[in-house]
């Protein structure tokens, strides 16, 4: 079974946020970046299935040279191969452009199972999958809590509210990760050592066949015109606590008359 | 710019409320653009709805009725957009953002070729375009997203629980009309749905939640919020603190990781306030944090906050809830 993990080198979550000069993206100089927790949880499923049923692991990105970094943690966590489309020098590009990229790099490979994490953390818009998916014209089974390999078909758990729906698709599918779908694992020391003699193949958008200029800034389907620190809330109402009956009923009496919402 | 298609998500044959929400904000919409709205609904044995739908405006009601609809599979249920699509010829398409939604949504966005404006809390119509703002990063951003104004349609999933339902004064004609889905392709599909034990309300649709963390101790200690939980009509959430050491299921986790939530009220006992835990909830209208550390980062987004014991406090909430209801 072969197997494609699309990652996301994104900030980390503990991260500082600044906004940037341009006042539509962040400002990048102290970020610390890590691979997005979701593709770690579509990496160690697609690790996990090449371990039991053999086959090969690809990752795929498309970030600036600095998410080579994170590519090559998934080649010492136990992928093959690693493809960066380059984003270097690109202005913003949205869901559906980076779609079209993952897409045209995809498309020419052979493989059983496509994986994403349900969204990418930080901007978590949660669209790429399904526009993926149709692209490729493939089945997708999006927000997968638990899984099993049929022949030439997956049974999935995926979440939903109030219930857990339980989805078959014949393969090749998409399949896009959420947390309780597995514990990630770390890479070993031999892992991480034969990682870096790894080459990565980068391609440009036109190598793909993509004008890159028609999908980013301006041109992107969807712009960020404006990003901003969030609006601050009010400072906390703080009840003192010596008798909690009473304490308790204060609260409930002013989520009752002064907040409404009992 | 005109006329607007809300996609109206139903399971077992009722309507989700996240799809009135959209139906209402599609109303809104309508009046700066000047079109109608309609509505397209898809399922089996659901003909039944369009009065519930004309009710809060919509004029046409497309129906995909088939008995391979029954369940919800992404392929069949963005075939019954897109065809409502096609004869409707809208400019703005609006997805409740739930789970079903924001697996159609983008599906029929690539379908078009066009963007989408995901989880907005906002959204207005500006200059022939849509404008909508979210939160970014954890929360610790707002961004402003902007469909492109030369795209032929528009499509936007507001966040649930952030905008109002509300009947219209006058009920639109809810006028009927079948789709008939050929050549339907369905490569993913439900077999079977496992649901929630006891009937809970799922956090990511509740109006209220009570949610635990860490300092609850134990699973053997959630009685004391499920008891809460019922007096106020809330649903149970978790930290993930709590769901990792096992004490609850992954369904009820909040945060960057779990579910991301609206509700009016939520009530954080025993939750440091991790900024990945506030990135799942916010957005919540009012914030009760209960904690014995006076420093928890929670109390620096809570509406209301006491410092104490979450074993004293909440049962203490408990009989207060109750006795305000006597
Ligand atoms: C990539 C990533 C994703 C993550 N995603 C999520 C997510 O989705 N959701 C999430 O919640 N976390 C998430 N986390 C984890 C997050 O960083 C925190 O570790 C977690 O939220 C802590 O949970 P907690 O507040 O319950 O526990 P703690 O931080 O340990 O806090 C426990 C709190 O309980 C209080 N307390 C203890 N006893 C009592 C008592 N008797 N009465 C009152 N108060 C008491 C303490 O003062 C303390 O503030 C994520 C982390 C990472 C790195």
């Amino acid at each position: 079974m072969n197997h494609i993990v699309c990652i996301a080198y994104v900030p980390d979550t503990e991260t500082k946020i600044k906004i940037g000069a341009d006042g539509k993206s962040i400002d990048e100089s102290d970020v610390k970046w890590i691979v997005s927790p979701y593709d770690e949880y579509a990496l160690e499923e697609a690790i996990r299935a090449k371990e039991t049923k053999g086959g090969t692991v690809t990752v795929v990105t498309f970030g600036p040279a600095k998410a080579d970094v994170g590519l090559r943690e998934c080649l010492a966590r136990g992928a093959d191969d690693a493809v960066r489309i380059a984003a270097d020098g690109l202005a913003q590009v949205d869901s559906l452009g980076v779609a079209r990229l993952l897409a045209a790099a995809i498309k020419p490979m052979s493989f059983d199972a496509l994986w994403l994490g349900n969204k990418g953390a930080g901007t978590d818009a949660q669209t790429l999958v399904p526009m993926l998916a149709e692209m490729l014209d493939l089945p997708h089974i999006n927000l997968v809590t638990k899984l099993e390999w049929k022949d030439g078909a997956v049974t999935c758990w995926r979440e939903i509210e109030g219930a857990k729906e339980v989805v078959e698709a014949p393969l090749p599918a998409l399949l896009a990760a959420q947390k309780g779908l597995n514990e990630p694992r770390y890479a070993s020391l031999k892992g991480i050592m034969a990682a870096k003699k790894k080459t990565i193949t980068v391609k440009t958008p036109a190598d793909l066949g993509v004008d890159a200029a028609s999908i980013s800034g301006e041109k992107a389907a969807v712009r960020w015109t404006k990003l901003e620190l969030p609006p601050g809330r009010q400072a906390v109402k703080l009840i003192p606590a010596d008798d909690p009956a009473k304490a308790a009923e204060e609260l409930l009496h002013l989520l009752r008359d002064e907040a409404k919402v009992l | 710019m005109s006329n607007i298609l809300v996609f109206v998500e139903q399971r077992d044959g009722k309507v989700r409320k996240a799809a009135l929400e959209s139906l209402t904000l599609g109303r809104a919409l309508a009046v700066k653009t000047g079109g109608t709205v309609a509505a397209v609904v898809a399922g089996s044995g659901i003909s039944g709805l369009a009065g519930e739908l004309a009710a809060y405006g919509a004029a046409k009601v497309f129906v995909a009725d088939a008995p391979e609809l029954a369940l919800y599979s992404c392929e069949g249920y963005t075939a019954a957009l897109d065809a409502a699509a096609s004869a409707f010829s809208p400019s703005i398409v609006l997805v409740p953002g739930t789970m079903m939604g924001k697996d159609v949504a983008p599906r029929f966005a690539a379908r078009r070729g066009v963007g989408l404006l995901s989880d907005v809390m906002t959204l207005e119509v500006e200059n022939g375009r849509l404008v909508g703002t979210r939160p970014v990063y954890s929360g610790k951003a707002r961004a402003t997203v902007a469909a492109d104004p030369a795209a032929s349609l528009q499509i936007a999933t507001p966040r649930p629980n952030v905008f109002q339902a509300a009947k219209a004064d006058v009920p639109a004609a809810g006028e009927a009309v079948p789709l008939a889905l050929s050549g339907l392709k369905i490569r993913a599909k439900v077999t079977k749905i496992e649901a929630a034990e006891g009937g809970e309300i799922d956090v990511a649709e509740a109006d209220k939640i009570v949610s635990g963390g860490r300092g609850i101790k134990g699973p053997e200690n959630w009685p004391i919020l499920k008891a809460l939980c019922h007096e106020l009509g809330a649903a149970l959430g978790a930290s993930r603190a709590a769901v990792d050491a096992g004490w609850i299921d992954h369904s009820h986790q909040v945060g960057q990781t779990g579910k991301v939530v609206s509700p009016s009220l939520y009530v954080a006992c025993g939750i440091s306030g991790a900024i990945q835990h506030m990135a799942g909830m916010g957005s919540s209208k009012v914030i009760v944090a209960i904690n014995k550390d006076p420093e928890a980062p929670m109390f620096k987004v809570a509406t209301y906050g006491i410092v104490g014991d979450l074993f004293q406090i909440v049962p203490a909430m408990t009989e207060a809830a109750k006795r305000m209801k006597a």
